[in-house]
C-alpha cells in the first residue's frame, strides 16, 4: 500500500493522542488549571492534528460530514462517530478541570472508553481488509491499542505503565510482523485463484493493462525492497521500544523523557511507514506483483 | 445506504470468455468513451501528451501466460471490470453511503455527490475495479452502463452495456444472472465459469469462462499413403478418375 | 443521500443528433455513428447496420473522438523555414501554399513529368490519386502496398484472382477448421475478430501458425510457433503428406483449376489450341480438348505425346516435385522448428474435416461449361495469412503455396471454405498491365501498376534501364504490382535510375516508423549536391497530424480529420465488400474544420485543374470539378460506372451502372453512409466458374462481360519470365540477374532460404527479429491519442525463455541489438509463448521527440523504439558494387521479417539508443489535464 504522508501522520499521532487522552481520562487525581490545559491542549493538538492531517487525503473534504452517517457498516464511519464524542466527552471533562477544578471522574471514564474505542475503529479501518492479509488479523487492534496505550503513558510521565506497555507493544510488534510476512502466502489468493487460470498451469503476469501507471498501481502497489525492510524494523523497534525505557531510567526526567517521546514517535511513525509500505494488496498479483 | 440488500430482484453483470477475447482493448476505450461524456464527472487523464499520462478507466484488459506441466505457455488475455459482488465490501467499508448496491438488479455504483474521496471502497475491492479520478476527487467504477440498459432513448438493442456492444470478438455477454434461462446463466453453465477469488467471500456476480484446453493432439490417424512416388500416384489417381462421375455431378 | 437509494435517471438524452460514416482509424473502414452535442462530436460507436462491422468497433475506432481533437493536427499550410528536419517552418496561407504547388508541379508536367514521384501511403482513394498522377504522366506513382503485402495480393491473384482480406474471406458461419497464418491484427480487423467469435462460439477450430503467441494466436486452439521465413517449407510438406495421401479433391481440381491442363515439354509454357484455349486430356475420347468445352472430363494423371515431345499435365508435375521426400515431414521439421508428427498430425487434421466433415447446400448452380449441378459441396477448412508470410524475401512463393494447398484441398470458393468478395475474383486477365512511359505534358495511356504477363510488360527502356524511379516492373522485380515504396527515397538519392525533382508524398511517415533504415533516409532526405542544393530538391507533404514526417517537407499540406472531409471507398479501389454482397461507402464531413485546413483530395483536384491536366479541366477550361465531392459524385471511369456504385442513375433507382446522380451523397447518408447489394444465393458460392455470378458481376458493373477462369496452380507468366533468364526471347534480364530469376520465378510454388539469412554467416546473426501491430494502435498514429497511448507508450523487446535464461536476463534489463545493418539499445521482457529463435516488438511505438504535440521527456521517445534502424532497404553489399534490395525478387515486397540480430545484455543507457535531437514543433504541445466532456 501506497505510505501516503496523511495517513501515516494520522494513526501516529492521533493514536498518541487518544493515548494521553485515555490516560488523563481515568487519572483518578489529575491535573488542573494550567497543568491540565498543557495536558489536554498536547493530547488535543496531537488526535485532532491527527484527525485533521487523514481529511489531506481526502477528495472532497468539504463533506467530511457526511462520513458519519454509515456506523451501522463503516468502521471508517464508525471512527469518525467515536473520535468526536471522545473530544466532545474528553473536552467537557477537561473544560471542568481547567476552569472549574472539578474532576468529573465517569465523564472521563466514559471519555477514556471513547478515546480507546476510536483507536480500536482506527484499527478496525485496515483489519476489517481481507484484501490487505497483514491487516486483516486481530493483531492489528492490539498492536494500535497497545501502541496508544504505551504512548499515552510514556507522554503523560507514568512510567512504569510505560514500562510494561512498551514492552507489550513490543511484542504485538513483533509478532504483527511475523505474522504479516506469511499472510498473503497465507491467505490462500494467488494469481492462480486471482485469474482463475491456476488450475491450467503457473500464471505469470505477462504485460500489463497500460504501459502507464494508474491509481491502482500508485495506491496498491508498493515494493519495499527486503534489505530496507529489515534496517527498517530495526529502527523502529529500537527507537519506539527499546530507547524510550532506557531514556527513562536515565536522571533529568525532563530532557530525557522529552527525548524518550520523541524517540517513540519516531519509532512508531517508522512501523506505520512500514505498516503501508509493507502491506500487500491483492490487487497487486493482477499486476504482477507479489 | 452501504448496507447490502439481502438480496436483489435481478442480478445484472458480464460474462466474460476468456477462450474467446484477443485482447484489443476495444472494451476499454468504448468504456471510456461512453463513460467520459455520460454517468457522472469525465474520466479525466493526467498528463496526457506528457511523461507517465494517467488517466481514469473502468475496465481494463490485463495479459497473463499460463504455462501447463506439459505443452507450450498459453497467452491469457483478460479484461476486468467491477463484478458486481453480491457480498460487495466496497459498499459496506464506504463512510459516506455513497457506495451502493442497487436493490432492484444489484449493480454497483458510487453516487458521486456523496463522495468524499476517501478511497477506503478501493482498498476494499479485491479486484482492482475502482479508481479515484484525480481531477475530480471522487471515486468512479463501472456503472454496468445503468445509464444504457435501460434507456429510453436508446433502441432496445442498444440497451446493454458499451463494452458488451462493442467488443469484436463477442467475448462479453451482459444479462441477469437471477434468470436461469438467461444467456448469462446458460453459458456459466454450459462452459463452467468461474469466479475470481473466490475465497474473498465476495460472491462476484460476473463470471468467467476459463479458455477450452489448449494444444491437444486431435485424434484423427496420420495419413496413409496412397503411393510413395510420382508414378505410383500417378496411377492411383487414374484409377480415382474412373470413379469419379463423367464431367459433372 | 445517506439512507435509500437515490434516484437515477436510468434513460439520459444521449445526444442531439447521430451522424454516420465511416472510420478512418485503420484500412478496415467500419462504420461509425457519430453522436453530436451541441454540434461537437460527443461520442463513436459502431454502426450495427454497417456491412463491414454490424456494430462492433475497435478500440481505435472508439478513440476516434481524440483523434479528431488531437493537439497534434496541423493548422495551417507550412513553409519549411530552417533546414531540412529543424521542423522550422512558417505558416502560410493557402493561396500561397497552391501557388507554390502549381508552381513547381507545373513546370515538371510541362517538361519531365517522370521529375515527380507522387507516393501515398495508406491512402483510402488509390482510385483517385492513381488517376492523378496518370493524368501528370509521371511514371512514378505507387500506394504503399509494395512495402506492406503485395506478396500476398500478388500471389492470390496470380493463382486465384484474389487472395485474403479485401479480396475475400474464410466462411465464417460455415467453416469447421480454421488455419492462420503470421497474422497479429490485419486490415480486416473487426471482420477477423467477428469471424473468430463465430467460430469460438460455435467450438469450431483454430490453429495458429505464428512465432508469437499473442492476440488472435492466444485465442487458437493449437499453436504452431513456427521459424520466421519457413512457412513455405512447412506448407509444403503439408502438401506431401496431402498428395502422398490422396487426400486431395480430384474433382474440384479437374473441373476448377489448371491442374489438368497440358505443360508444354519444351518451353514450360501451357499447350493451347489455336484459339489460344488451354489443353486437357479429355477422359471421354483421352484426346485433347479445350479445357472449357461442355462435357468434358479433363484427366489429371494423362500425358500427350506429340511430335516427339511428351506434355504432361500441371498435376504430374505437381507430383514430381512434392511427392519428394526433400519435401517430407521429416526433412522440413527442424528448420521449421515444428516436429514432423505434428506436421503430419495438422495434414491428418485438414484431411479428415475437408473430406470427411464434407458440407452440402441445395442450391443449384451452372458453371462456365455450362453444367448444371444440384448442390454445392463445401470443404470447410479454411485458410487466412498475412504479412508473416508475404514479409519475407520468399514470402511471394509462400503466399502461393498456400493458396496452392487451398486449392488441392478444393476449399476456395466453396461453402465452409475461403470466399471472395466482389469485385473477385477477377483473373489476372481481367487486370490491368503496368504503364509507365511519360511525355512531357501528355497522360499515361493507362494505370501503372498492374500484372505484368511476361517480359512485354516490363516497364523498362530499350537498354534495360527502369522507367520508374523505384524500379518496378524491371528485371529486379518483374511482378512488383504495387511498386516499391521503400526503395523511392534511396533510388532518389542514388540517382538510380534517374534524379528528380520534386516527391510528393500523402500520408507516409517515410522520415520515420514507415521506412527502413530510419536514419539512413533522414540522412537521405537531408542530403545536399555540391551546390547546396538538396539532393532531392523539393518535397512536398500532406499530413493532417504534426508526424515525424512532417520536418523533412519543404512545403506542408495540412489535411483535415476524417470527421470533416468526403471521401470515397469505391469499388473501382479497394471496396468494403463481403463475400455476400457488393459494398462501398463514403466519408462527409460531420463536422466542419476548426482549422485552416483543407481535405487532401480536394486539394489535388484544384492542383490537377491548375497544371491544366486535360481530365480536370472541362472544354473551356475551367475546372471539372469544385471539390473532391463534386468529383466522387459526376466523375465516370467508364459511361455509367463511377466512384460510388449506389443510388446511380438520374433518379437513383440503379446500382451498379447507371448515369450520375446528382443526390447521390445525400442517399448514401441517409442509409448511413454505406450502399450494399447482396449476391443473389445461388451465385454466392463458386463465383469463379459460377454463370449466376458472373451475370451479376456484369450487370453490377464489376466486368463489362463474363469471364470465369481457371485457378493457376502452375502460373504461366512466371514461367515466361523464367524462360527469358534462360535466354529465351528478345527482351532479356542482365546477366547478374539471370540465376535469380531462374531460381525464384518458379511456376510451381518453392521454398528458398530467405536473402538476409543467406547474405550473411547466420551464426553471427542467429536471432529473428519481428514486429507485431498492437491492436489498439494504428502505426505511428495512435501515439496523439491521448487515450491508446496509455495502453502501448512504451514496447519491450519480447526475449524467449532459452535467451532470457542464456543471457542472465532480469526485468528491468535492456540490450543490445545488432543486425547486420545497424545497433539498437532497448528494454527487455520475457515471454513463454513464442520461438525460441525469435524476438519481437510491437511496431511504431517509439517517437522521436518533439512530434505529435507530447512533450519531449514522453515514455515513447526515451522507452520506444523502432525495430527499422536494423532493417536496410538494401542487402549488405555482395562486392559486386550493385545495390541488391532487400525485397522479395518477384514482386519487390519489402522483407521486414527477414531480419536477423544477436543480442547481448548492456547496462540501461538512460534512453532507448539511437537517440535523435528533438524536431522543433510545429504545433504547441497539447494540455496537462483533459476532462472531456461535450454536454452538460
Ligand atoms: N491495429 C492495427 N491494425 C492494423 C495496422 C496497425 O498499425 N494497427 N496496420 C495495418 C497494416 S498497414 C497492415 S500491412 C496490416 C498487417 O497486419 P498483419 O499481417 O497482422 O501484420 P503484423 O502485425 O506485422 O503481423 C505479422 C505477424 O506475422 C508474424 N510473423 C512474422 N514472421 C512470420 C513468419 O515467418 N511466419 C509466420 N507464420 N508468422 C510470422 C508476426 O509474429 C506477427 O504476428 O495491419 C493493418 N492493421
Ligand atoms: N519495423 C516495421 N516497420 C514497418 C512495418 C513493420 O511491420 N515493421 N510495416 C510497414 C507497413 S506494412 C506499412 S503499411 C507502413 C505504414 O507506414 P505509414 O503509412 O507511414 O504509417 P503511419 O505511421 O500510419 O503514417 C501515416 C502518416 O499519415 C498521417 N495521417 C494520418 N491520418 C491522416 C489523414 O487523414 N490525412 C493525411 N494526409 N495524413 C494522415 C499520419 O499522421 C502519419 O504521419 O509501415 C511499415 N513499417
Ligand atoms: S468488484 Fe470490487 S468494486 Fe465491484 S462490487 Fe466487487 S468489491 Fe465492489
Ligand atoms: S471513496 Fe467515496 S465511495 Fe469510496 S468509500 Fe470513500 S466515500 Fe465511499
Ligand atoms: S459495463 Fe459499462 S461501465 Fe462497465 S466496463 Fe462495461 S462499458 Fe464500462
Ligand atoms: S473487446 Fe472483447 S476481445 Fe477485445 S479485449 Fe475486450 S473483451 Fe477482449
Ligand atoms: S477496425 Fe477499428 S480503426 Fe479500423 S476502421 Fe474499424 S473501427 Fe476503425
Ligand atoms: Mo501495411
Amino acid at each position: 500500500m501506497h505510505p501516503a504522508p496523511s495517513v501515516i501522520v494520522f494513526t501516529t499521532f492521533s493514536g498518541l493522542g487518544f493515548g494521553l487522552l485515555f490516560w488523563l481520562g481515568i487519572d483518578p487525581s489529575p491535573p488542573t488549571g494550567w497543568v491540565a490545559f498543557a495536558f489536554f491542549a498536547i493530547a488535543y493538538a496531537l488526535s485532532v492534528g491527527g484527525l485533521l492531517a487523514s481529511t489531506f487525503h481526502l477528495g472532497h473534504p468539504e463533506r467530511a460530514m457526511k462520513a458519519l452517517t454509515q456506523w451501522r457498516t463503516s468502521w471508517l464511519s464508525r471512527e469518525g462517530l467515536c473520535a468526536i464524542a471522545a473530544l466532545l466527552v474528553i473536552g467537557l471533562f477537561a473544560a471542568l478541570l481547567i476552569f472549574f477544578g472539578i474532576h468529573a471522574a465517569p465523564l472521563g471514564w466514559l471519555g477514556a472508553l471513547l478515546s480507546l474505542g476510536t483507536v480500536f475503529t482506527t484499527s478496525m479501518i485496515y483489519t476489517q481488509l481481507k484484501t490487505v492479509p497483514r491487516w486483516n488479523t486481530p493483531l492489528t487492534p492490539a498492536l494500535f491499542l497497545s501502541i496508544s496505550l504505551a504512548g499515552g503513558a510514556l507522554l503523560s510521565g507514568r512510567v512504569t505503565e510505560a514500562y510494561s506497555l512498551l514492552f507489550i507493544a513490543g511484542l504485538f510488534q513483533i509478532a504483527w510482523w511475523r505474522r504479516g510476512d506469511t499472510a498473503l502466502r497465507n491467505s490462500g489468493t494467488t494469481l492462480g485463484t486471482a485469474t482463475g487460470l491456476g488450475t491450467t498451469g503457473t500464471v505469470r503476469s505477462f504485460s500489463p493493462p497500460h504501459t502507464s501507471p494508474n491509481y491502482l498501481m500508485k495506491e496498491m502497489v508498493f515494493v519495499v525492497g527486503r534489505k530496507h525492510t529489515d534496517k527498517l524494523r530495526l529502527f523502529a523497534l529500537l527507537l519506539g521500544f527499546v530507547v524510550p525505557p532506557i531514556l527513562l531510567a536515565l536522571p533529568m526526567p525532563h530532557l530525557f523523557g522529552a527525548l524518550a517521546v520523541l524517540s517513540h514517535i519516531a519509532g512508531i511513525a517508522i512501523s506505520r511507514w512500514l505498516f503501508f509500505a509493507q502491506s500487500e494488496h491483492v490487487v497487486g498479483l493482477y499486476y504482477g506483483a507479489r | 445506504m452501504t448496507e447490502l440488500p439481502t438480496s436483489t430482484t435481478r442480478k445484472l453483470g458480464l460474462v466474460i470468455d476468456l477462450d474467446t477475447c484477443v485482447g484489443c482493448h476495444a472494451c476499454v476505450i468504448s468504456c471510456k468513451g461512453w463513460n467520459t461524456e455520460n454517468y457522472g464527472a469525465p474520466l479525466s487523464d493526467q498528463n496526457p501528451y506528457g511523461d507517465e499520462p494517467m488517466g481514469t478507466f473502468l475496465n481494463r484488459v490485463h495479459t497473463y501466460e499460463v504455462t501447463p506441466e506439459d505443452g507450450p505457455a498459453q497467452t491469457v488475455h483478460f479484461p476486468k471490470s467491477c463484478l458486481h459482488c453480491e457480498n460487495a465490501p466496497c459498499v459496506t467499508v464506504c463512510p459516506t453511503g455513497a457506495s451502493y448496491k442497487r436493490i432492484e438488479d444489484g449493480i454497483v455504483l458510487v453516487n458521486e455527490q456523496d463522495c468524499i474521496g476517501c478511497g477506503l471502497c478501493a482498498w476494499a475491492c479485491p479486484y482492482g475495479a475502482r479508481e479515484m479520478d484525480q481531477a475530480e476527487g471522487v471515486m468512479k467504477k463501472c456503472t454496468l452502463c445503468v445509464d444504457r440498459i435501460y434507456n429510453e432513448n436508446l433502441s432496445e438493442e442498444d440497451r446493454e452495456p458499451a463494452c458488451v456492444r462493442t467488443c469484436p470478438a463477442g467475448a462479453r455477454h451482459f444479462g441477469d444472472f437471477a434468470d436461469p434461462d438467461s444467456n448469462v446463466s446458460r453459458l456459466t453453465k454450459e462452459r463452467n465459469g468461474i469466479d475470481l477469488m473466490p475465497e474473498m467471500g465476495t460472491a462476484p456476480v460476473n463470471k468467467y469462462l476459463p479458455p477450452r484446453p489448449r494444444d491437444a493432439s486431435p485424434l484423427t490417424p496420420f495419413l496413409a499413403p496412397v503411393a510413395d512416388e510420382p508414378v505410383g500416384f500417378l496411377g492411383w489417381l487414374d484409377r480415382q478418375l474412373d470413379k469419379l462421375p463423367g464431367g459433372s455431378d | 443521500m445517506a439512507d435509500g437509494q437515490p434516484i437515477l435517471d436510468t434513460s439520459p438524452k444521449v445526444s442531439d443528433e447521430v451522424r454516420k460514416t465511416t472510420c478512418y482509424m485503420c484500412a478496415c473502414r467500419c462504420g461509425i455513428n457519430v453522436h453530436m452535442k451541441d454540434g461537437k462530436v460527443a461520442y463513436i460507436e459502431g454502426n450495427r447496420d454497417h456491412p463491414v462491422n454490424k456494430g462492433v468497433l475497435c478500440a481505435k475506432g472508439s478513440a476516434g473522438i481524440m483523434q479528431h481533437n488531437a493537439p497534434s493536427r496541423l493548422r495551417k499550410p507550412l513553409i519549411r523555414t530552417g533546414p531540412r528536419g529543424s521542423g522550422e517552418f512558417q505558416e502560410i496561407s493557402w493561396h500561397e501554399a497552391m501557388a507554390t504547388a502549381v508552381g513547381w508541379l507545373t513546370e515538371i508536367h510541362e517538361t519531365a513529368p517522370h521529375k515527380l514521384a507522387f507516393f501515398t501511403g495508406r491512402d483510402q482513394s488509390q482510385s483517385f490519386t492513381s488517376f492523378w498522377a496518370q493524368q501528370f504522366g509521371t511514371p512514378n506513382y505507387a500506394a504503399h502496398g509494395g512495402f506492406c503485402s503485395v506478396n500476398m495480393a500478388a500471389a492470390g491473384i496470380y493463382t486465384m484472382g484474389g487472395a485474403f482480406w479485401e479480396f475475400g474471406q474464410p466462411d465464417w458461419d460455415r467453416t469447421k477448421l480454421f488455419m492462420l497464418f503470421g497474422v497479429a491484427e490485419d486490415h480486416d480487423s473487426n471482420p477477423i475478430k467477428m469471424g473468430l467469435g463465430k467460430l469460438k462460439a460455435r467450438g469450431a477450430k483454430v490453429i495458429g501458425v505464428n512465432p508469437v503467441r499473442t492476440g488472435y494466436n492466444a485465442i487458437a486452439d493449437e499453436w504452431v510457433g513456427i521459424t520466421p521465413g519457413t512457412d513455405g517449407l512447412f506448407i509444403l510438406a503439408l502438401v506431401h503428406e496431402l498428395m502422398r495421401a490422396g487426400k486431395i479433391d480430384l474433382h474440384y481440381l479437374a473441373q476448377y483449376t489448371n491442374a489438368p491442363v497440358l505443360v508444354d515439354g519444351e518451353t514450360g509454357l501451357l499447350l493451347r489450341d489455336e484459339n489460344g484455349k488451354m489443353l486437357v486430356i479429355d477422359r471421354n475420347t483421352g484426346k485433347p480438348a479445350p479445357f472449357d468445352r461442355k462435357g468434358v472430363r479433363p484427366d489429371l494423371s494423362a500425358s500427350y505425346r506429340h511430335a516427339g515431345v511428351t506434355h504432361r499435365t500441371v498435376m504430374a508435375l505437381m507430383a514430381d516435385r512434392y511427392l519428394d521426400k526433400s519435401y517430407s515431414p521429416e526433412a522440413v521439421a527442424d528448420r521449421c522448428g515444428i516436429p514432423a508428427d505434428r506436421i503430419r498430425s495438422i495434414a491428418a487434421e485438414l484431411a479428415r474435416v475437408a473430406f470427411e466433415e464434407e458440407i452440402t447446400l441445395d442450391r443449384e448452380w451452372t458453371d462456365f461449361r455450362g453444367d448444371t449441378h444440384k448442390t454445392m459441396t463445401g470443404r470447410p477448412v479454411s485458410f487466412h495469412a498475412m504479412r508473416g508470410i508475404s514479409a519475407h524475401s520468399n514470402g511471394f512463393q509462400t503466399c502461393r503455396a498456400l493458396h496452392v494447398l487451398q486449392i488441392l484441398l478444393g476449399s476456395v470458393e466453396v461453402p465452409g471454405g475461403f470466399r471472395f468478395k466482389p469485385p473477385y475474383p477477377k483473373p489476372v486477365e481481367a487486370h490491368p498491365t503496368p504503364h509507365g512511359h511519360g511525355r512531357p505534358g501528355r497522360a499515361l495511356a493507362g494505370p501503372h501498376l498492374g500484372f505484368p504477363r511476361g517480359p512485354e510488360d516490363l516497364q523498362i527502356e530499350a537498354d534495360g534501364t527502369p522507367k520508374r524511379i523505384d524500379k518496378a516492373f524491371s528485371w529486379e522485380t518483374p511482378m512488383s504490382a504495387h511498386g516499391l515504396m521503400h526503395m523511392v527515397i534511396s533510388n532518389a538519392h542514388a540517382q538510380d535510375p534517374y534524379e528528380i525533382d520534386t516527391l510528393f508524398m500523402y500520408m507516409a511517415n517515410m522520415a520515420w516508423n514507415s521506412t527502413m533504415n530510419t536514419k539512413g533516409v533522414i540522412d537521405m532526405l537531408t542530403a545536399r549536391n555540391e551546390d547546396g542544393r538538396y539532393r532531392i530538391p523539393r518535397i512536398i507533404y500532406s499530413d493532417a497530424y504534426s508526424s515525424e514526417m512532417v520536418a523533412y517537407a519543404d512545403l506542408i499540406l495540412p489535411d483535415t480529420t476524417y470527421l470533416e472531409r468526403h471521401d470515397c471507398i469505391s469499388l473501382l479501389d479497394r471496396p468494403i465488400c463481403e463475400a455476400d454482397a457488393a459494398a462501398d461507402a463514403i466519408r462527409w464531413p460531420v463536422v466542419e474544420p476548426d482549422r485552416d485546413v483543407k481535405g487532401f483530395q480536394s486539394v489535388l483536384i484544384e492542383l490537377g485543374a491548375r497544371v491544366g491536366l486535360p481530365a480536370f479541366l472541362n472544354e473551356d477550361g475551367s475546372p471539372k470539378w469544385k471539390d473532391y465531392a463534386d468529383y466522387i459524385v459526376n466523375h465516370e471511369r467508364r459511361p455509367g460506372i463511377g466512384p460510388l456504385a449506389g443510388w446511380r442513375g438520374e433518379t437513383g433507382d440503379q446500382s451498379g451502372r447507371g448515369a450520375v446522380n446528382p443526390e447521390q451523397l445525400d442517399r448514401y447518408i441517409e442509409n448511413g453512409g454505406f450502399f450494399v447489394e447482396h449476391i443473389p444465393e445461388n451465385a454466392q458460392y463458386m463465383k469463379p466458374w459460377n454463370m449466376a455470378y458472373q451475370d451479376w458481376a456484369v450487370k453490377m458493373g464489376l466486368f463489362d462481360s463474363p469471364h470465369p477462369f481457371l485457378f493457376n496452380l502452375y502460373v504461366e507468366p512466371m514461367r515466361k519470365f523464367q524462360r527469358a533468364a534462360e535466354g529465351h526471347g528478345d527482351i532479356q534480364p542482365p546477366d547478374h540477374l539471370r540465376a535469380q530469376i531462374k531460381a525464384t520465378m518458379d511456376p510451381l510454388p518453392i521454398w528458398y532460404e530467405p536473402f538476409e539469412q543467406s547474405a550473411f554467416n547466420a551464426d553471427d546473426f542467429p536471432i529473428h527479429a519481428l514486429t507485431q501491430r498492437p491492436m489498439a494502435m494504428y502505426h505511428s498514429w495512435g501515439t496523439q491519442n491521448a487515450w491508446l497511448r496509455q495502453l502501448h507508450g512504451r514496447n519491450p523487446l519480447y526475449l524467449p525463455t532459452s535467451l532470457w535464461r542464456e543471457h542472465g536476463f532480469a526485468e528491468g534489463d535492456w540490450a543490445r541489438v545488432t543486425s547486420p545493418h545497424g545497433e539498437i539499445t532497448v528494454p527487455v521482457a520475457h515471454q513463454t509463448g513464442l520461438n525460441d529463435k525469435t524476438v519481437w516488438t510491437w511496431n511504431a511505438i517509439g517517437k522521436r521527440k518533439g512530434t505529435w504535440a507530447l512533450s519531449e521527456d514522453v515514455p515513447e521517445a526515451r522507452e520506444g523504439f523502432l525495430l527499422n534502424h536494423l532493417i536496410n532497404e538494401l542487402l549488405p553489399p555482395k562486392g559486386d558494387g550493385l545495390r541488391w534490395a532487400n525485397s522479395d525478387p518477384i514482386t519487390g515486397q519489402a522483407a521486414w521479417f527477414d531480419l536477423r540480430v544477436r543480442i547481448e545484455k548492456v547496462d540501461p543507457p538512460g534512453e532507448t539508443q539511437p537517440a535523435f535531437k528533438p524536431i522543433k514543433s510545429p504545433v504547441p504541445e497539447g494540455p496537462h489535464m483533459l476532462k472531456w466532456k461535450v454536454g452538460k
